[in-house]
């Protein structure tokens, strides 16, 4: 049977129809497998939920559209590897919802930024980024060690990611707060978010308020760092 | 036998339908704000290619930093310009084609009218703020999306509704291409949207997805918005302002249906090819480049038609400059789409990808193809809708499109260059085998090509400002009026097509 195109131009309604089921054939073919697929995401040890600390750094991450010029993403080249560690793996995103690998470096890649400098160098580049690399492009950050962190819902916050997958416990959401507050004050005791919270990087609080910087530096300081790729073989690393 | 009925005399024809009331007021309103977003886009874009070129311009302070002002550009250049240029010239194009008045109203279409225009300034102020979903350009969060989904199902609901009653027997070549763009822009908006809200009365909210998948759904958002809302839409402008312009019907109906069909089923399948050899699994990737690189042919199938339609009016662009600006688009939407293939592929890519060649890109579609296009529909509109008698100065519309163009290479000549060297310094190895530069000697690199860049931003907003004072002029200059006799215009019929 012949199909006329003129069939389609003259009844709009099967034009319609045409349309969709024309486009919706790609990303269902594309976006479907990526979850029914089980090595999407590779099976490597190590990577857990964002602390409370740090899932708030990440918001202001998002909030002030970091991921315009960094990207979170080390691509399986010899120069990015060496350059910036490890190339990235899916399951080290696997808890970002939504992913920040980027698409632009008009600064460095961050994906493996965590443990690479000091909190002090990070609060200082944070609050004038020249004063570390005098070339540098990026805007001042100051005023982020001036905002108080806003945490009040702070058990809202993982409840709703626990609702879009990540396994946060009810432990966890109940020692959110206790979490968060530990984490920001250097001279509080760690032991329960260390172990929630393995390779948490204390930030460098005052230990009476939390700002928005420590947050942020306390998620940057973990980027990269949860997979100890010396314990990772090759057959965990197969997509 | 029958060939030879069909050849026989014409039968009488058709009686010709009483002259449409068309909703043109809604049009015009469409077409006032895609010129004034138009000045916004390009204002924040030049401040911000500043911010690049002299950091000291962020100034510290929260509002005016990069990383918020820059989805203010992309939103004002995508959503406010181009997509007010799309609404208005959809809902003028459909009403003629169809010889319908708008389906639903006039109060209707005007609440799509404000309630568009009401998401884009709230979208703008709220990335200011510090709301954004960090997903590129779909930023807003999840209650300005509600808003705009049900602003969209309208404006469907309007479109496909007016198709619906339409007193021609077919629906023309340019309704297909803005129907699969209204259609596809819901599907993607939606899909990609998907989150959970942290509580009802908060702004934050998390992705549905993570990760690799996440980053799959938003390039098959972000690609195809490029697809269909910078694409589609836009070729059913070309497809009925330049047959228009020129006097002169389609080049091809046959090439007209293939490249429809290729172009939106082809290209919802090139997202990946923003994601090359990063954790995205391979084979996703090779799909993507493989449908990449064949999306040429479809893309150059709508460049060839929309050339060759003016076949024979050639000598039109010398006298009518909103042709020449819709021309010359057709030739940046060939280059890009050119350009855009061979990016997708693979080792290409390696070199590309995170710098700014794709800015370059990126801007000659958007510049050189979406603008100019719109440039030449709103040229075309202002003294037909305001029933004036031509524009108030051809020759500002000359200086315009000459400024801009040059504007458009400044741009892109600028971003080749530093684009190319980013890619180079970032895997340019010494003798010892060891990285070459540090990333920080890149960015210094780059900085003169940033300052062309911003140049070429000035010089194309300085442009768009000769235009809106032309347009302005066009509609209050007495010098511009028609002579009583001939208003008001009749409703022309469309330029059939004629088949290939």
């Amino acid at each position: 049977m012949r199909i006329r195109h003129e069939t389609f131009e003259k009844n709009a309604l099967l034009l319609v129809i045409a349309t969709l089921v024309t486009v919706a054939i790609g990303g269902l073919v594309e976006i479907v497998p990526l979850f029914t697929i089980e090595t999407t995401v590779e099976h490597v040890q190590g990577v857990r939920p964002y602390s409370p600390l740090e899932l708030m750094g990440r918001d202001i991450y998002v909030r002030e559209g970091c991921y315009l010029c960094h990207s979170q993403q080390i691509r399986a080249l010899r120069d990015e590897v060496e350059r910036y560690g490890h190339y990235s793996l899916a399951a080290e995103s696997m808890y970002d919802h939504p992913f920040q690998w980027g698409s632009k470096r008009i600064g460095p890649d961050l994906a493996r930024v965590g443990g690479k400098y000091s909190n002090d160098w990070h609060y200082a580049h944070l609050k004038n980024p020249q004063s570390m690399v005098p070339e540098s492009l990026m805007p001042h950050y100051a005023f982020l060690a001036d905002q108080l962190l806003d945490d009040s819902h702070i058990e809202d916050h993982l409840r709703a990611n626990r609702l879009v997958g990540v396994p946060y416990t009810d432990d966890d959401i109940r020692n959110a707060r206790a979490d968060l507050e530990a984490q920001a004050n250097p001279q509080a005791d760690q032991t329960g978010v260390l172990k929630r919270y393995p390779k948490s990087v204390t930030a460098s609080g005052d230990g009476q308020q939390v700002t928005e910087m420590d947050a942020l530096v306390a998620y940057l300081q973990v980027l990269g760092t949860m997979v100890n790729f010396a314990d990772t073989s090759e057959e965990q690393l197969r997509q | 036998m029958s060939d030879l009925a069909l050849a026989g005399p014409a039968t009488a024809a058709p009686p010709i339908p009483a002259a449409v009331e068309y909703n043109e007021a809604v049009v015009q309103k469409f077409v006032i704000a895609a010129v004034f977003w138009s000045i916004v886009a390009f204002l924040v874009g030049v401040y911000i290619a500043s911010e690049l070129a002299w950091p000291a311009l962020n100034f510290g302070l929260p509002w005016l930093n990069f990383g918020r002002l820059r989805p203010v550009h992309t939103s004002a250049a995508i959503f406010a310009f181009g997509g007010s240029a799309l609404l208005g010239t959809s809902f003028h194009v459909v009403q003629r084609t169809c010889r319908a008045r708008l389906f639903g109203g006039e109060a209707l279409a005007d609440f799509v009218f404000w309630g568009y225009q009401f998401f884009i300034v709230m979208a703008a102020l709220s990335y200011v703020m510090g709301f954004s979903k960090s997903r590129e350009y779909a930023e807003p969060e999840w209650h300005l999306d509600l808003w705009l989904t049900l602003v969209w199902v309208l404006y469907a609901a309007i479109f496909i509704g007016t198709l619906v009653k339409r007193q021609e027997p077919h629906i023309y070549v340019a309704n297909w291409f803005y129907l699969a763009f209204i259609l596809t822009i819901a599907v993607l908006h939606i899909g990609n949207n998907l989150g959970v809200p942290v509580s009802w009365f908060g702004a934050k909210s998390y992705s549905l997805f993570s990760g690799a998948q996440d980053a799959l759904i938003q390039w098959w958002y972000g690609h195809n918005a490029v697809g269909f809302f910078l694409t589609a839409g836009f070729l059913g402008m070309m497809y009925y302002y330049i047959p228009k312009a020129a006097g002169r019907p389609v080049y091809s109906y046959r090439l007209s249906i293939i490249h429809f069909w290729a172009l939106i089923f082809i290209y919802i399948w090139a997202g990946p090819h923003h994601l090359h050899w990063t954790a995205l699994p391979d084979w996703a990737q090779t799909l993507g480049m493989a449908f990449s690189i064949m999306l040429w042919m479809p893309s150059w199938g709508g460049m060839i038609n929309g050339l060759m339609t003016l076949s024979g009016a050639w000598d039109k662009l010398r006298t009518d400059p909103g042709l020449r600006f819709s021309v010359t688009a057709v030739g940046f939407y060939g280059m890009a789409t050119f350009e855009g293939p061979v990016m997708s592929v693979r080792q290409v890519n390696a070199l590309s990808h995170y710098t700014d060649w794709t800015i370059g890109h990126v801007h000659s579609g958007a510049l050189g193809w979406v603008a100019f296009i719109s440039f030449g529909a709103i040229y075309y509109l202002v003294p037909n809708l305001w029933r004036r008698s031509g524009l108030y100065s051809v020759r500002l519309a000359a200086w315009h499109y000459w400024i801009s163009t040059l504007g458009i290479v400044l741009y892109i000549t600028s971003m080749w260059v530093a684009g190319i060297m980013e890619g180079l310094m970032w895997r340019a190895y010494d003798a010892n085998g060891f990285l070459q530069y540090s990333f920080v000697e890149s960015v210094v690199a780059v900085h003169p090509f940033f300052v062309i860049r911003m140049l070429g931003g000035v010089l194309f907003l300085i442009g768009g400002l000769l235009m809106a004072y032309n347009l302005i002029m066009t509609v209050q200059s007495p010098s511009t009026e028609r002579e009583a006799a001939l208003s008001p215009i009749p409703s022309t019929p469309l330029v059939p097509v004629i088949g290939a």
